[in-house]
């Protein structure tokens, strides 16, 4: 087979080079049936990669200091060396940016555009979250917009005011995403037209809403329906269309700040397969590569070194232990996979009687496209991969003075502590679940978020007051946040002009 | 597939930019405060550099809502080595750094040290010397004509070829070929008509052949007109223009008598030091006068003044003297900004504190914009201070004066001196 001559030698790279590779492959992907958008490469700088970074990864964002405060912090630990530098950054749009750090090696670009230019951005066009919830093709334009409106905001109205006032958005942008609603995409243009009729309208609900002149027949207070009739969890969404005293642009700032969260709900629901998708497709394509005989043995020594860092997991003990790594969860699953069809055992056979042994392919992409990393977890973590990562369950109990193990690699263990893995990947139990439960329409106008409390985990209360200042901004009245657990009533804060309180409620005990 | 390569490295960097410095606006007291401290801290001289500024991370953080610890709380962790189903492990004790071995902050991923950043040289001196303005900062003559600035100013004749003008040369030249060629063309012209009119007609042969040479000799004229010729060649002209600076001058006038211990002297460096980075920022041009004296004054080099010890009495006045001497023979008024700064430790020859108010009553405080003394001392007030105490109130507008007792006063100290008066 080894007929072909490399494509490139040594390690400095050109253009021509990144192009060659780039072609070879687009080719072999396609025979592994990625489907991609189309790829657009973007060589940068490190401080360019810095910038990148501080922006999350937005190609375009509105300014804030808490972008430069982030800059600030990869500034300063990438100066004293204490982390490397991502070597791509890859952005969900179509056209999928891709940006290249110019320092990388020959060897590694080709990595990275095997990793991001046909792992991640296959990834990006096949699962069914990024399809659901995201319009690649419009995001960048979004973006555009949002920052500029952001910037007119700015003129208008004063940069310290809308600062302060984005402050208050980003504490509650884990709670401006929509779980079940499907948002219909639109473009720039459209999204401008459609925000200032959303202006005027809003404007008028709002105050209709809040109308204080009194009906011919007026109910009585116990048939006045509850608002809002069921509990709200996209919290910003509600501010959005409810809060009674916002300025249109506030509106619209908080529209921006929701779905930029929207934009990255589905990345932050799958870490573990993105990653591990994009891991085990730069293996399998560059060894495709080297099978062919277009890559030297030098280039895939190179590479191995790399892809063995990348997909390290240190030891929980071990000092460089900074929780599970996706990568290496991910690729091992998806490589697991692809062993459980093509060598199946008598276990894999008794665990995954619906594809062991049928063709991996076909398998792998199923699973990519139709999963997020709680369901994935669930679905495909497989008793070999928990041995070889020798995964342990643990229960810590506040009420007992020492912490269980409660699962091991074992027989009994494998459901056990697949399930306890998929729970951790699971956004609704690691966010503490908090809704909006009632708005006093004929009263003070505060609003009464609830938070179930599951386990007896508490909030973090300190963070949680200055959460509720910021919700106190937003709402423009008290804001009340009860704790309930079991439907027991436990703690309860209460907001107002110039402080947050507790009181506790102890007439359930 | 398509696809796209596109090389970005030439695009701006510092894309980030506004939003650190929204940053460092947000944090401005913070940074001040760090910034006011790192001053202090500093050795004498590397305080003309950036650097390192904690906050505390509570006060940048950006609060979310999120878990607490206790209840009970399960996680699935990789690397067992000896654990069985059922095994009791004690709870490692919180806020260890066993990197997390219980990994309960990795949810929160926040640790309790201080967000530490860097600061630019830039943003350093302008956080150091914010609030403070020079006082009086009249604008001399200017003077100085050290820089030039090159700009345009339209077209010579003779140059260098690298300054030709190209599109100026060829419209010369066009211009030159039609005026030198304008007579000739309508001769021929003429030539031409009468040509057209008469040719054909019976005896008109001899006028025609003599029309023809006529336009041969006219055409081969014409010809000889050269397309371009030396005097078209006009080349850009740049002519210098001098740039506008501001010059200022700084005294620098300390003690060196005995009573002076390395300890004082250290002390006025850093005042002097100050001075001068904060004069560096709002003139291009400074000199520095060192002038120290014990019983006699005398101009000297930056090592002998900071280094160098006499013993003996002291004489101030003797100092003020030579100030006011060297201002009248090297730095007039009208072109130099002129600015002293005098630290001492209060201490003098007990008749000469009243000469040396009188000094610099009569000669020194007329001509500059700005004087301003340190005392460092602890101690009670000394006759030269009392003696200065009498001018202050009439000279408040360029005189000053302050009490410095430990190095951590200086910046402070200075600071006052130069804070921005409300108008």
């Amino acid at each position: 087979m080894n007929t072909h001559t490399p494509i490139a030698r040594g390690s400095e790279w050109t253009f021509k080079d990144l192009e060659a590779y780039e072609s070879e492959l687009a080719r072999v992907a396609e025979n592994y049936k990625l489907d991609t958008y189309p790829n657009q490469i973007e060589i940068i700088s490190a401080e360019q990669m810095m910038d990148a970074y501080s922006s999350t990864g937005m190609p375009v964002g509105y300014h804030h200091w808490s972008f430069g405060k982030q800059f600030l912090s990869t500034e300063q630990k990438y100066r004293r060396g204490h982390i490397g530098l991502a070597y791509e950054l890859v952005i969900n749009s179509n056209p999928c940016i891709a940006y290249l750090m110019e320092e990388n090696s020959l060897t590694m670009q080709a990595l990275v555009i095997a990793h991001a230019c046909f792992g991640h951005n296959s990834f990006f066009k096949g699962n069914y979250l990024f399809n659901t919830w995201i319009d690649a093709s419009t995001i960048v334009n979004y973006l555009l917009f949002a920052k500029n409106y952001v910037a007119e905001c700015e003129e208008r109205h004063g940069v310290e005011t809308v600062e302060y006032f984005l402050d208050s958005c980003h504490a509650l942008m884990n709670y401006g995403v929509d779980r079940f609603r499907r948002p219909a995409p639109i473009s720039a243009e459209d999204e401008k037209r459609r925000q200032q009729e959303r202006e005027e309208y809003l404007q008028g609900q709002v105050n209709d809403l809040w109308r204080t002149i009194p009906k011919k027949e007026k109910p009585k207070a116990e048939e006045w329906p509850v608002f809002p009739s069921e509990p709200q969890e996209n919290l910003l969404y509600f501010i959005e269309k409810n809060a009674p005293l916002l300025e249109p642009w506030e509106r619209e700032i908080v529209r921006i700040v929701r779905k930029i969260s929207q934009y990255f709900y589905p990345q932050r629901q799958t870490k573990v397969m993105n990653e591990g998708w994009a891991t085990f497709w730069h293996y399998t394509l560059l060894h495709t590569l080297y099978d062919e005989g277009l890559v030297t043995e030098g280039f895939i020594f190179e590479f191995l070194q790399s892809h063995t860092n990348v997909i390290y997991q240190p030891p929980f003990d071990s000092p460089y232990f900074h929780g599970l790594n996706p990568y290496t969860l991910g690729y091992a699953v998806f490589s697991d996979i692809r062993r459980i069809c093509e060598h199946p055992t008598e276990e894999d056979k008794q665990f995954f009687p619906d594809f062991a042994g049928s063709d991996w392919l076909e398998t792998v992409h199923h699973a990519m496209k139709n999963y997020k990393d709680e369901s994935f977890i669930l679905q495909f973590l497989s008793p070999k991969v928990i041995r070889d990562l020798k995964l342990f369950a643990i229960l810590d109990d506040d009420s007992e003075k020492e912490i269980e193990v409660t699962a091991i690699h074992d027989e009994h263990g494998y459901r056990r502590i697949r399930e306890g893995l998929a729970a951790q990947y699971n956004l609704s139990e690691q966010e503490p679940n908090i809704q909006v439960q009632e708005v006093d329409l004929r009263g003070d106008r505060s609003i009464t978020l609830r938070h179930l409390q599951h386990d007896r985990i508490p909030l973090a209360e300190d963070v949680a007051k200055q959460v509720m200042k910021h919700l106190h901004h937003l709402w423009r009245f008290d804001v009340h946040l009860e704790t309930v657990q079991e439907n027991t009533p436990g703690t309860k804060y209460i907001c107002d002009d110039d402080s947050v309180r507790t009181v506790s409620t102890e007439k359930a005990a | 597939m398509a696809f796209l390569i596109i090389d970005r490295r030439p695009n701006g960097k510092h894309k980030g930019a506004v939003n650190r410095q929204r940053f460092l606006r947000r944090y401005r007291k913070h940074i001040k405060e760090a910034v006011s401290d790192a001053v202090n801290r500093r050795s004498i001289t590397d305080t003309d550099r950036g650097d390192e500024i904690s906050i505390p991370r509570k006060d940048v953080s950006e609060p979310q809502f999120r878990h607490g610890k206790g209840g009970r709380q399960r996680q699935v962790l990789p690397g067992n080595k000896e654990f069985l189903t059922g095994d009791r492990i004690a709870r490692p004790p919180s806020g260890s750094g066993t990197g997390g071995g219980k990994g309960k902050a990795s949810n929160t991923g926040e640790g309790m040290d201080d967000f530490v950043f860097e600061l630019t040289q830039q943003e350093f001196l302008d956080f150091m010397f914010e609030d403070l303005e020079l006082p009086n900062l009249v604008k001399k003559r200017l003077k100085d004509t050290e820089a030039y600035k090159l700009v345009k100013g339209g077209y010579t004749n003779d140059g260098i070829p690298a300054r030709l003008n190209i599109v100026q040369s060829l419209r010369g030249a066009h211009a030159r070929r039609i005026a030198l060629g304008g007579a000739i063309r309508r001769q021929i012209k003429g030539l031409d008509e009468e040509l057209k009119s008469i040719e054909g007609e019976t005896g008109s042969e001899d006028r025609v052949r003599e029309i023809k040479i006529e336009l041969d000799r006219l055409r081969r004229r014409l010809n000889h007109i050269p397309f371009l010729d030396e005097f078209d060649l006009k080349y850009n002209n740049f002519i210098q223009q001098p740039l506008p600076t501001s010059s200022a001058v700084m005294f620098c006038i300390m003690d060196v008598s005995g009573s002076m211990t390395q300890d004082i002297k250290d002390m006025a460096k850093r005042f002097f030091i100050l001075l001068h980075l904060f004069l560096k920022r709002n003139y291009q041009k400074i000199d520095i006068v060192f002038i120290r004296h014990h019983t006699v004054a005398s101009e000297v080099d930056e090592e002998e003044f900071f280094y160098s010890r006499e013993t003996g009495g002291t004489v101030v006045s003797s100092a003020l003297k030579l100030t006011d001497q060297v201002i009248r023979e090297r730095y007039p008024t009208s072109d130099w900004n002129i600015y002293v700064a005098q630290a001492s430790d209060g201490e003098n020859w007990a008749d000469d504190s009243p000469q040396c108010r009188d000094v610099l009553e009569t000669s020194i405080l007329p001509k500059v914009q700005y004087y301003a003394y340190v005392e460092i001392n602890s101690g009670e007030d000394q006759a030269l201070w009392n003696a200065y105490e009498e001018i202050l109130d009439k000279y408040s507008e360029c005189f000053a004066m302050k009490k410095v007792t430990e190095a951590s006063d200086i910046f402070p100290v200075f600071h006052d001196l130069f804070e921005k008066k409300s108008a």
